[in-house]
């Protein structure tokens, strides 16, 4: 009994000088900064102003700010220069990504209306009772799956077939490279300006079947935006194509032919299972873009044009009367607009908030399944 | 082999037609860019009668009011190379102490920055700009339409991809470098800026121009901290701001556009290989 009374007290003491420290520790890592000059400043007074060379063991609190932290030790430097070298990044990230991240997953669950006004109150899951019950949130959120299923199989279509076509032996094949790249560093925003102007007034100049602007058909509209992504961005999937099969072993590729291959069986044999791991970056960076395709919209469509919804997409979530939604209408425009236009800030944080959920399952699954088929050279 | 030389040159032509169209788009721009609204509307696949329009559309760009080249063209500069130089260096030395410290700490710091990774800016801009505001009245000064908040918000957002890139590439160095230096008598923040920081130079390049890129055309991030009107605009809010006041002037809007690509164009064609480097060897890490 006595022993295990004793024992208990050298826990609870131990634990309270582990919290005490862990305190002191945190209190440091904060004022780090003043600390720091404070000292420089006093050193230009007294020359030995906080340096703790002659220091002398008092008491365990004291003993270990000046051996963790403050003393000319070896240990006290390392960490000084941790907390130091992380400080402005990870302040930066902490307070501009993951504090907005949390307080954003607290409004989610309020009426928040207005950007700052600070008066919004808890509502618990009404925000997403709301959203999964609202039509247009559901089909753009539809849209966007369909697009960007389209969206990655036509752009890595288009982009592995043209990194096949300029690592063949031709004499421009710089020259292409370059070209094909180009639009790439343009930002999506001006690209829109210049495609708007291309379908809405040189190709309906044109008259006859092109008499009308792709931007205007409630279906095409997509189609539209399709094209213009896919000239954006083939070309940089392009290069990461062209990486992975300039790293084919030549001498397989040799073997290959002398055995009698024709060209698609090398490619078929060959190229495919040696450029999977491309196949794996390539295929997220267009998922993870094409989900959050933002401003090549805002300036292309901003949104439009009206459609009458789908009469399949009507009968699925019982509705009689199908309304007008809007086809290009994507979640990044969605959340967007719910927010700046209609001010429904709360619900619009939780759209992001399922967006967010979705698009990291989503990503997790294509990972997860492009890697088993991945070859290790 | 006859065969074989008649489908090369086949393809030859396939690529050539291929970069043709995909060249189309800037042709029309600059095309377009040299016509007066009458012309563009009848002729708009024509070449323009008169290149001395371009001059006059220029010059009407850069003295307009609502545009402000010259002013938005600067705030870019300074907000892209400001943000490439702190998220690079700070990056570096935060990915550098969380490589050789070997503790808890740091590897789940470091598990904080790739978990930021995952996070689409669509999730936290909401709540960003209300902070913002937050920030703004508990302490009186102002985040939005500066240019510290602006580089303060892209190194937050920046850290995440650009340590998780320098944390493999330090991984890869060897500690004696470092080790006979601090033998040597430097302290470890001159190890640090004297031999590390060097050592980095190749992924330091990739990151320049993949946060390049991005930082200059990004439309989402300033409209929500500096605001389409906002005295420190970017140049894609000043093209978004033309292109919304002056609605199908389409003269004006291509010119603005052509003068906002070009900048970044006229770099392409010095730097190619160091863009293309950078552009695609970050995405395969």
């Amino acid at each position: 009994m006595q022993e295990t009374k004793k024992n208990l007290g050298k826990y609870v003491k131990t634990i309270i000088k582990y919290l005490v420290l862990t305190i002191i520790s945190l209190i440091i890592v904060i004022t780090l900064p003043v600390i720091f000059v404070v000292q420089k400043i006093g050193r230009l007074m007294n020359k030995s102003f906080m340096t703790f060379k002659n220091y002398k063991r008092t008491n365990f609190v004291l003993d270990f700010v000046v051996y963790e932290w403050l003393g000319p030790f070896e240990k006290a430097q390392n960490h000084r220069v941790f907390v130091y070298f992380l400080f402005p990044s990870l302040g930066a990230f902490l307070l501009f990504v993951i504090t907005p991240f949390v307080q954003g997953v607290y409004l989610s669950f309020t009426d928040w209306d207005g950007l700052n006004t600070g008066r919004e109150s808890f509502v618990g899951l009404d925000n997403y009772r709301v959203i999964f019950s609202e039509t247009r949130f559901l089909f753009s959120f539809w849209r966007t799956i369909v697009y960007s299923i389209l969206n990655i199989l036509v752009i890595n279509v288009v982009a592995f077939a043209m990194a096949l076509l300029v690592t063949q032996n031709l004499k421009g094949k710089n020259v292409y490279r370059a070209g094909f790249f180009m639009p790439n560093l343009i930002g999506g925003l001006v690209l829109g300006y210049i495609w708007q102007f291309i379908y809405n007034k040189a190709i309906t100049s044109l008259g006859g079947v092109f008499a009308t602007s792709i931007l205007i058909g409630g279906q095409s509209a997509l189609y539209g935006l399709l094209i213009v992504v896919t000239w954006q961005y083939a070309g940089y999937i392009m290069m990461i194509y062209i990486a992975a099969i300039q790293n084919i072993p030549q001498d397989l590729v040799e073997a290959a032919t002398i055995d009698g291959a024709n060209a698609l069986q090398r490619l078929k044999t060959i190229t495919f299972p040696l450029v999977a791991q491309a196949f794996t970056v390539a295929m997220f960076l267009t998922l993870v873009t094409s989900f959050k395709q933002f401003d090549t919209v805002v300036s292309l469509t901003q949104g439009g044009p009206s459609l009458v919804l789908p009469e399949w997409f009507g009968s699925l979530l019982g509705l009689e009367n199908l309304p007008v939604v809007q086809s290009t209408n994507l979640v990044a425009i969605n959340i967007y607009n719910t927010a700046f236009s209609s001010y429904e800030l709360g619900i619009g944080q939780s759209k992001a908030i399922v967006f967010f959920a979705f698009l990291l399952i989503i990503s997790l699954i294509q990972v997860y399944f492009n890697k088993k088929k991945e070859v290790e050279l | 082999m006859q065969k074989r030389r008649f489908g090369l040159i086949l393809l030859e032509l396939f690529a050539i037609l291929l970069l043709a169209l995909f060249l189309f788009p800037f042709l029309m721009v600059v095309m377009n860019a040299a016509k007066p609204q009458a012309e563009i509307i009848l002729t708009p696949l024509s070449l323009p009668q008169n290149w001395i329009n371009l001059w006059h559309n220029i010059i009407e760009i850069l003295t307009r009011r609502n545009i402000d080249y010259f002013k938005s063209f600067f705030n870019s500069v300074v907000i892209t190379t400001s943000s490439l130089l702190a998220i690079g260096v700070f990056s570096a030395m935060a990915a550098w102490v969380l490589v050789r410290t070997k503790t808890k700490y740091s590897f789940w710091i470091f598990m904080l920055f790739l978990a930021g990774m995952v996070i689409p800016f669509q999730v936290v801009m909401l709540p960003l700009v209300r902070l913002l505001q937050l920030l703004y009245n508990a302490t009186g000064i102002p985040f939005k339409d500066t240019y510290y908040g602006v580089v303060l918000a892209y190194i937050g957002f920046g850290a995440p991809l650009s340590i998780f890139l320098f944390h493999g590439f330090i991984k890869s160095i060897p500690t004696d470098i470092e080790e006979a230096a601090i033998i040597d008598g430097c302290t470890k923040a001159q190890v640090f800026f004297k031999i590390v920081l060097p050592i980095l130079k190749p992924i330091f390049v990739t990151l320049l121009v993949l946060n390049g890129m991005w930082i200059w055309n990004d439309y989402l991030l300033p409209v929500l901290v500096i605001g389409l009107g906002g005295s420190t605009k970017t140049l894609p809010l000043a093209v978004a701001n033309l292109a919304g006041f002056y609605d199908k002037q389409w003269g004006l809007i291509l010119t603005s556009v052509l003068m906002a690509a070009l900048p970044v164009l006229i770099l392409f064609f010095f730097a190619q290989k160091h863009i293309i480097k950078g552009m695609t060897s970050g995405a395969i890490k």
